[in-house]
């Protein structure tokens, strides 16, 4: 069985990862998806490279989907997260959580992915449009060294 | 006795490498200033978590023979 939380180093298949939630218990489902935008901050993006700590990322994305579990009233949650290189519009993230209703199913999924992006080791490289590239680390001030040019 | 560093994103461009071994420090925050001086890593360490042996740690945490060492930036997943 797949885990929870899983790194993928390619494509994923999101009809797999639906399937593998449906349950008798749950009547209600409900998932997230991130995509590569072409834009952020104002400057226009051609692409991502996502990074990851695989080893760490796999252990704090797991402890995530099993405090999800003891938060909320749900009955399974899953989440997958990209590395490598990703063009515009590909999915990023995928999160997903079948619940007895609806409320719990939908909080669940907003915590599980607010959780994700504060707490897994994954850095989001932007190919910038103008040219170069630059490393997010959100309120790493001091951090900003892009491979510009 | 050494410690193995591994480094990502914005510190593994400014090392040039993913990873490297070193002699084992007194502490992990010693060890970040040497690293940050040989290296010029912008960031400072309040920055930056602390992992020790594949688990997050406190930068207390004392420094083994064999240990493997990250310094994780702040994240940008999602």
């Amino acid at each position: 069985m797949a885990p929870d939380f899983r790194i993928a180093d390619a494509p994923f298949d999101i009809g797999a990862l639906r399937e593998r939630l449906l349950s008798a218990q749950a009547g209600a489902f409900a998932s997230f998806e991130g995509w590569v935008r072409d834009n952020n901050d104002g400057r226009a993006v051609t692409g991502l490279t996502y990074e990851a700590y695989v080893a760490l990322a796999e252990v704090e994305g797991g402890k995530i989907i099993d405090e999800a579990r003891a938060r909320f009233a749900i009955v399974d949650a899953a989440c997958v997260h990209r590395v490598g290189r990703l063009e515009l519009g590909d999915p990023a993230v995928w999160v997903g959580v079948s619940a007895g209703h609806r409320d719990a199913a939908f909080a669940a999924c907003r915590w599980i992915i607010d959780e994700v992006k504060s707490r897994v080791p994954i850095w989001k490289h932007e190919h910038y449009a103008e040219g170069g590239a630059e490393w997010l680390h959100p309120g790493g001030e001091g951090a900003g060294l892009g491979d510009r040019g | 006795m050494s410690v193995t560093v591994l480094y990502f994103a914005s510190l593994r461009d400014a090392a040039g490498m993913a990873s490297e071994i070193v002699d084992r420090p007194a502490s992990l925050s010693q060890l970040y200033a040497q690293l940050r001086a040989r290296h010029g890593f912008a960031m400072a360490p309040d920055k930056l978590r602390v992992a020790v042996d594949g688990a997050f740690s406190g930068w207390d945490a004392t420094v083994d023979d064999g240990a493997e060492i990250a310094f994780i930036p702040p994240v940008s997943g999602g």
